[in-house]
């Protein structure tokens, strides 16, 4: 049972538990920032909002007022501390970090740290949204702050029941020390710890203090997953919940004109067939027979929404909605540059995937959601059932990338086990995941600058892009709703990330960055680092091509025109540590790039042997990282790992192509992410000391990679790429549609 | 619908199922063996990687017919009870694991090889074709490398 005083007590006629757990919902101190009350109302008019306020300062200002509310602890009586989160982990480490940070303000074991993830907490508001590199940064003041004053409470406790005095006594190890050195378990002290009143709030340690948080950890779910006892959304067992699948459109956003289900529904293991707003749903008894009877389906469509376009449509659309140049290349010398970036799938391994069980009075869903808040409000909506008679449990995610952020398997699935009546364990197909799923919109980049006696007078760059769906909100319904007006709606919003992560890290005089969104009826989605990848890619491609016009080598360049010391440092130390400018063989290269985002920055330099320009492989990595406060510097240089992987996929290989109103491509094989032979077999990634407050750190990774790719690659070749990724034909045969 | 015994983790097993089933399925849905995972359906991304007597097997293009009689491990029944294999204690050492759904068959896949090969190059494990959308091949290189030196 998880009750105290400040916990809601149970409706009068509720059965009275026993109180064995100490549990804390209120623990920070008042905070009085008011919400925005749209994103964009806070954003000054300044040339780099980002410096001022970035993506992750909003998200922790629009979280601010439920933040006392976000860490829920509970002590149990064997001595396990369990967090639930609110929060998703896919794979970024977030569990692993905040446990430590309850480790280390409790003084207990990491061992005995136990992280849920809370189920749709809509109380929460704007506050349980994973994104923005966001998690750390927000939760690293509340989880601190509830966990010391857990452990006040505790101290009370022992005070209590043992006659002295709380200034007496200490904690180590899981245990409050008495003054003459016994230690009590804090499972011993819980019961009464919960009975206490009174407020037992407390400052955290500082952060010299610190002996866990700082240091490198492994994963607390490491085990699990080696053995293969992690349990992801498709691997519980919900009673009468059925392998399901979905018989999709041949273009996207089509829709079911009829069906033919005779030959389908005679099939072995076959359980239930019905016609869903986005294709014809197969329940089976296994999801191997649900694929062959979704196969016999015969089906007729209608139109989906982008049936006319392809790429070469779509790249014409976005050249023509690039904005204009401000500056005019008259009476100075100028650098102009274009690239253009395909789509690219999320590609989690885990494909979309959720359970469902709709009732005539209510439903529970379980799915990996990362704004679990607005899905439950928009699944309640979907299927006519008050929000309060709806479950989101959600479950951890095998990779998101951003893709979890929409939840719309949930919501099938929802839609799916109303219609036909049964609960349902929905999955999709990779083809399905790849084609019909959600992607990062391609983008056209235009990039001038002007320089005049060895300066850089001025800096624009002017991105279109499909538009990107921000229609998640910032997790709750009302900034969804927000994002989904018809006028300005999603574009407003879009600019406003893009104005509060994109900055150029230069000292470029006058620089604009202005973003042009087309909207286009297809399903895309933020994929990790947003516009940053690309915009500020393309940027540090341009910087290596300004440097070489003004006759610089690209890091004392860079070195000149960074802003702060701390910019160099990381700059610096990939530049010692990677042998900056040693001699390489003909057709291998050096690349070098930075980046600065949500208050951390990174510099990458990579090898690169392109000795078959079509056959490119990154051989060596480098990377320096500052994220002003690494809590746990194994999990950051894993997530610096994964952005190097993405960048060296997505710089090379990997892209969608749309033709005729849908993907090409439908599984790995196609969709070129990298494999163990693509990657290179060495890799150094240097955390730098702590020095402030933690920054953001999943998405940091990809776009100085990006940069110092490409660069390596036109340094190897001699050719600049423009247009990435920058291997990308159609080798393979695509699936019938 | 035809009936099928063979092993799985060392224990016989009998199932209905049609001989084209994919084993994948037969584990998953109708034995409740959930450490092999989906990943494509066409023995590409290679995230349900397991073995069959010994050899490494994409159990999503396995028909259940092909298994009548043989041996099949999962990553469930890799270990000796709780002791883990080498590969795993190589994976926990390296802390590999991101979001973790593709590990037990790219765990799978490096004890496969590990059977047959002790000296492990660069090159060997450049083969290994399963899909890591987390990207952390390199830490599943060190992996394996430590694990050899240790077998």
């Amino acid at each position: 049972m998880t009750c105290d005083n400040e916990v809601p007590v149970p409706a009068a006629g509720a059965p009275v538990r026993r109180r064995r757990f100490l549990t804390f919902l209120v623990a920070a101190p008042v905070l009085t920032v008011a919400v925005p009350g749209t994103a964009e109302a806070v954003i000054p008019t300044l040339p780099q909002p980002a410096e001022i306020l970035d993506l992750g300062d909003v998200l922790i200002l629009a979280g601010t007022p439920t933040a006392g509310a976000l860490a829920v602890l509970s002590v149990g009586e064997d001595g396990v501390v369990t967090l639930d989160l609110p929060r998703a982990e896919v794979g970024q480490g977030i569990t692993t970090a905040c446990a430590m940070l309850v480790a280390e303000e409790l003084d207990l074991p990491l061992g005995q740290v136990r992280v849920t993830l809370a189920d749709a907490r809509p109380e929460l508001l704007m506050n349980q949204l994973t994104g923005g590199s966001n998690t750390m940064r927000s939760v690293y003041g509340p989880i601190r702050q509830a966990a010391a004053a857990a452990r006040a409470r505790l101290l009370a406790a022992a005070a209590e029941q043992h006659g002295v005095e709380v200034s007496g006594l200490s904690t180590r190890d899981g245990a409050v020390i008495l003054p003459d050195g016994r230690p009590v378990l804090y499972g011993l002290l819980t019961s009464a710890a919960a009975q206490l009143t009174g407020v037992f709030a407390a400052q955290p340690k500082p952060a010299s203090e610190h002996r866990l948080v700082g240091t490198p950890q492994s994963r607390i779910d490491a085990r699990a997953m080696v053995t293969g006892q992690f349990r992801y959304t498709l691997d519980q067992d919900v009673p009468g919940a059925m392998p399901t699948v979905v018989r999709r459109p041949p273009t996207i956003n089509g829709s079911v004109k009829s069906v033919d289900s005779a030959v389908a529904r005679a099939m072995p293991g076959v359980l239930a067939i019905g016609v869903v707003p986005t294709g014809v749903a197969v329940v089976a008894e296994t999801f191997g027979q649900a694929m062959a009877a979704r196969d016999a389906l015969k089906v007729t469509w209608n139109p989906g929404t982008i049936d006319a376009l392809s790429d070469k449509e779509i790249r014409a659309k976005l050249k023509a909605a690039t904005l204009p140049f401000v500056v005019p290349p008259l009476l100075t010398q100028h650098l102009d540059m274009e690239f253009d970036f395909a789509f690219v799938s999320h590609a989690p391994m885990e494909t979309n995937s959720a359970i469902a069980d709709v009732r005539d009075d209510r439903a529970e869903i379980w799915a990996g959601l990362k704004s679990p808040i607005v899905a439950r409000q928009t699944i309640a909506a979907a299927i006519g059932l008050p929000e309060s008679a709806v479950t989101v449990h959600v479950m951890q995610g095998g990779g998101s990338f951003g893709r979890r952020l929409f939840f719309d398997a949930a919501i099938e699935a929802a839609q799916i086990s109303k219609a036909l009546r049964r609960p349902v364990k929905l999955m999709w197909s990779r083809t399905d995941d790849m084609r019909h799923g959600r992607a990062r919109a391609a983008s056209h980049h235009k990039l001038r600058a002007t320089f005049a006696l060895g300066n850089v007078l001025t800096f624009e760059h002017r991105v279109a892009s499909v538009e990107t769906d921000f229609r998640h909100g910032l997790g709750e319904v009302l900034t969804a709703t927000a994002a989904s007006l018809p006028v300005a709606g999603n574009l407003s919003f879009a600019q406003t990330v893009f104005l509060t992560t994109c900055k150029v890290p230069y000292n470029f005089g006058v620089v604009t960055s202005l973003l042009n969104e087309v909207p286009l009826r297809m399903h895309t989605g933020s994929w990790r680092s947003v516009y940053s990848a690309n915009t500020r890619g393309a940027e540090e491609v341009l910087v290596d091509q300004l440097a070489a016009k003004m006759g610089k080598d690209p890091v004392a360049f860079r070195r000149e025109y960074l802003k702060t010391a701390r910019q160099r440092a990381v700059l610096n130390k990939v530049v010692a540590e990677g042998d900056w400018g040693r001699a390489m063989p003909k057709g291998f290269a050096q690349g070098i790039a930075f980046h600065d985002e949500y208050k951390s920055c990174t510099a990458c330099l990579v090898e690169i042997d392109a000795r078959d320009p079509q056959n490119p492989r990154v051989v060596k990595a480098v990377i320096a990282v500052d994220v002003g406060r690494p809590i746990n510097p194994r999990g950051l240089e894993a997530q610096m790992l994964g952005g190097l992987t993405d960048a060296i996929s997505t710089t090379l290989r990997a892209g969608l192509h749309i033709d005729k109103g849908l993907p090409l491509e439908g599984s790995y094989s196609q969709f070129h992410y990298a494999r163990q032979k693509d990657t290179p077999k060495d890799v150094r990634i240097f955390v730098m000391p702590a020095t402030g407050e933690p920054g953001g750190a999943g998405e940091l990774g990809v776009p100085a990679a990006v940069g110092a790719i490409a660069n390596a690659y036109a340094r190897a070749t001699g050719v600049v790429p423009r247009s990435f990724p920058i291997i990308f034909p159609v080798d393979f045969e695509p699936f019938p549609r | 619908m035809p009936t099928y015994t063979f092993v799985v983790n060392g224990k016989p097993v009998t199932v209905d199922a049609p001989a084209d089933l994919a084993l994948l399925w037969v584990l998953r849905d109708k034995l409740g063996v959930r450490g092999p995972k989906f990943g494509c359906g066409i023995g590409v991304c290679r995230a349900c990687t397991s073995h069959l007597n010994g050899a490494e097997i994409q159990p999503c293009v396995t028909p259940v017919a092909e298994c009548a009689g043989q041996e099949v491990t999962t990553i469930e029944g890799l270990a000796s009870g709780e002791d883990l294999h080498p590969v795993q204690e190589a994976w926990l050492e390296q802390d590999v694991a991101q979001c973790g759904y593709c590990q037990p068959g790219q765990i799978m896949a490096a004890a496969a090889l590990l059977r047959t090969k002790k000296e492990i190059s660069d090159e060997d494990v450049d083969r290994i074709a399963n899909v890591c959308r987390c990207g952390t091949y390199f830490r599943i290189r060190q992996a394996i490398k430590s694990a050899a030196a240790k077998m």
